[in-house]
């Protein structure tokens, strides 16, 4: 036993796709310890949602974990049957989706659907469950809680529906919560009150939390440790403060350097990563970062570097730069 | 909520009178005239003979006045007289009404039990032999007239078994089960053909909501798969269907009339068949219009339906 909530083991998943398979993500390992929350960052289509869905198995057909392993207190997620990974669902591991418009049931009541995981995996009557909603409801700070249970999503505002997702995914107290850029399609001035909800929460029920996310601000505020992922591979993991301190990847600088500093002098133009984000059907032999990389050498295109520490707790896939 | 229906109410009188002047206006432009035809019945009939007939029918007037008398009467339940008969056209359409109603809404039934299932049981087993089988099957359907497979029905077990289906008509009070084993084929065999569109857009709008974000919240729940489709996909995935049934009403109607002449159902199709050989005006424009008037009501009833199934249109 490794002694980690979650841990991935080199997982890889590949989609079937009008230009061929394409790899997602390759050779994960990351894992999430009892009460601490992992931040995961990278750009769009670095495999970040599929990674968190993996865990749940809930990336739908087209997709197939190739390899792997997914161990949550000592089980392996991928071996077990149907039935087992649902006794997990919405249990001990819940999830909260990006777009809350689109996540919740346009035709069932709002108590409906936070009751439901309550009735499903604690067995009680439906009378009870709502009982539970309601408190849940409060919990999460809406208004009237309890009258607003018969009320559907359409009634309620963006970030509103995104507080109902919350005590949904609270509703049977999980060991870990896997938020997938929870504030991303919501007002700037609603994202910090959502986030700081989810940390509180999580916090008294001493649940894990995976937050995803483009956002290092948002890193830098809530996580306890963080992994960069670049076309599929975790290029970098650390500790959130030794990552601040001392980013090690040239991505991560990339990343770093593209976030307003406070110190910035007026007029300092920001700089942005240069180049596209990887065709993940047709990826260069080597480093995948390698086009975009100001530090390349030649070594670099001949194998993808391995994950070496370079702190404590601390691991980069690069070969090293000056 | 009432508000709504009596605007909806309301806002079918413009349709039914337009629909009523159009079924009265193409009765007399057809070939064919009631007063031949009652004259070719009696050898000595003579010239004079013909106005009088006329005159004793009210063909005599000008057409819009006969236009605003029936349509006068029809506002107060009153539809005219049979030219032959001499019977009230209400009595003669409730006579004929509820065993139309009874067809339809059997086949309805019918149609619903098979074209749901499979249409749901096609989308989630997308492009497995069953789904090809379905499909298949209910292309069939649409390309085969009911009035055929009605023929074939008829034909073929009387000369193979030697048996065929009941065509003896029995109250359904009298005799429920006489009357259901009479109602049953023809049921069938409508309910069937409107199944073939019903399933294929039952399986297109469930594999567009098994798409949706919100099935894969319910799969994160922990959910089993048949409650994910029946609490969380059945619902959003009927709306569309919905819709579609009001939209299939006048085909349902239609295929009615022909099947009730196959299979000597004495509802309202065999009524209009016969009124309409003996070009008997006013009963012809009855049924024409109590059946606008019926597929007005179902398409109501759908548009209120989606009240309870959607509940974003709810409180307009
Ligand atoms: N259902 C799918 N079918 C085909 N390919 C998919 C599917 N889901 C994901 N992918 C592929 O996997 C890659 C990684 O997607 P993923 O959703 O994990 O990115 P992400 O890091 O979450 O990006 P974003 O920040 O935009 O959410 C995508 O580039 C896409 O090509
Ligand atoms: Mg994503």
């Amino acid at each position: 036993m490794s002694g980690h909530l979650l841990s991935i083991e080199d997982l890889s998943v590949t989609f079937r796709s009008e230009r061929g398979p394409v790899r997602a993500v390759h050779s994960v390992s990351l894992h999430v310890d009892e009460g601490e929350t992992l931040a995961i960052v990278g750009e769009s289509g670095s495999g970040k949602s599929v990674t968190a869905l993996s865990i749940l198995r809930l990336i739908g057909d087209a997709g197939r974990i190739d390899r792997g392993r997914i161990l949550f207190d000592g089980r392996d997620l991928l071996t077990l049957d149907k039935a087992g990974i649902r006794s997990i669902r919405g249990d001990r591991i819940s999830m909260i989706f990006q777009e809350p418009m689109s996540s919740l049931n346009p035709v069932l009541t709002v108590g409906k659907q936070v009751a439901e995981p309550i009735r499903l995996h604690r067995g009680k009557s439906w009378a009870q469950a709502m009982e539970d909603a309601a408190e849940l409801l409060e919990r999460v700070a809406i208004p009237d809680a309890r009258e607003r249970l018969g009320d559907y999503p359409h009634q309620f505002s963006g970030g509103m529906r995104q507080r109902v997702m919350i005590a949904m995914a609270l509703a049977c107290q999980p060991r870990l919560i896997i938020a997938d850029e929870p504030t991303t399609a919501l007002d700037v001035t609603v994202q910090a009150q959502i986030l700081h909800l989810l940390k509180e929460l999580t916090r008294e029920l001493r649940s894990a939390l995976i937050l995803i996310t483009h956002d290092l601000g948002v890193v830098a505020r809530y996580a306890d440790r963080v992994a960069v992922m670049y076309a599929g591979r975790v290029v970098e993991t650390a500790p959130a403060r030794a990552l601040y301190a001392r980013p090690s990847h040239p991505y991560t600088l990339g990343l770093m350097a593209s976030i307003p500093g406070l110190d910035a002098p007026a007029g300092t133009r920001l700089p942005t990563i240069r180049g596209q984000p990887p065709d993940l059907a047709n990826l260069p032999e080597g480093c995948p970062f390698v086009p975009r990389c100001p530090h390349a050498r030649a070594i670099c295109s001949s194998a993808v570097p391995p994950l070496e520490p370079v702190g404590p707790d601390h691991l980069r896939a690069c070969y090293g730069f000056e | 909520m009432h508000a709504y229906v009596i605007r909806r109410l309301l806002a079918l009188i413009p349709t039914l009178f337009f629909a009523s002047l159009i079924v009265f206006v193409s009765m007399r432009v057809i070939p064919g005239d009631v007063v031949d035809l009652m004259l070719a019945q009696n050898d000595i009939a003579t010239g004079q003979d013909r106005e009088r007939i006329e005159a004793s029918l009210g063909l005599d007037k000008p057409l819009h006045i006969q236009y605003v008398q029936w349509i006068g009467g029809a506002l107060v339940g009153d539809l005219g007289h049979s030219l032959w008969q001499n019977t009230p056209v209400t009595e003669l359409i409730l006579a004929r009404l509820p065993i139309t109603f009874e067809l339809g809404l059997l086949a309805l039934f019918v149609a619903l039990t098979v074209a749901i299932p499979i249409g749901i049981y096609s989308a989630l087993y997308q492009d497995t032999a069953g789904d090809y089988i379905a499909r298949s099957f209910s292309l069939l359907m649409l390309a085969v007239p009911s009035f055929w497979l009605g023929t074939l029905v008829m034909v073929f077990p009387s000369v193979w078994w030697r048996w065929s289906p009941p065509l003896e008509f029995v109250p359904f009070f009298e005799d429920p089960v006489r009357n259901l084993a009479h109602m049953l084929v023809p049921a069938i065999l409508l309910g069937l053909s409107l199944s073939a569109v019903t399933m294929r857009m039952t399986r297109t709008t469930m594999l567009e909501v098994l798409r949706q974000d919100y099935i894969r919240t319910a799969r994160a729940k922990g959910l089993s798969e048949p409650m994910v489709v029946l609490r969380h996909a059945l619902r959003n995935g009927l709306i569309p269907v919905v819709t579609l049934i009001g939209l299939q009403a006048p085909l349902l109607i239609g295929g009615a009339v022909i099947l009730e002449q196959i299979f000597v159902v004495p509802g309202m199709g065999l009524l209009l068949l016969e009124a309409v050989s003996q070009r008997d005006y006013p009963v012809i424009s009855g049924v024409f219009l109590i059946v606008g008037v019926g597929v007005l009501f179902i398409n109501l009833a759908v548009d209120l339906s989606y009240g309870w199934l959607d509940p974003r249109v709810r409180r307009r």
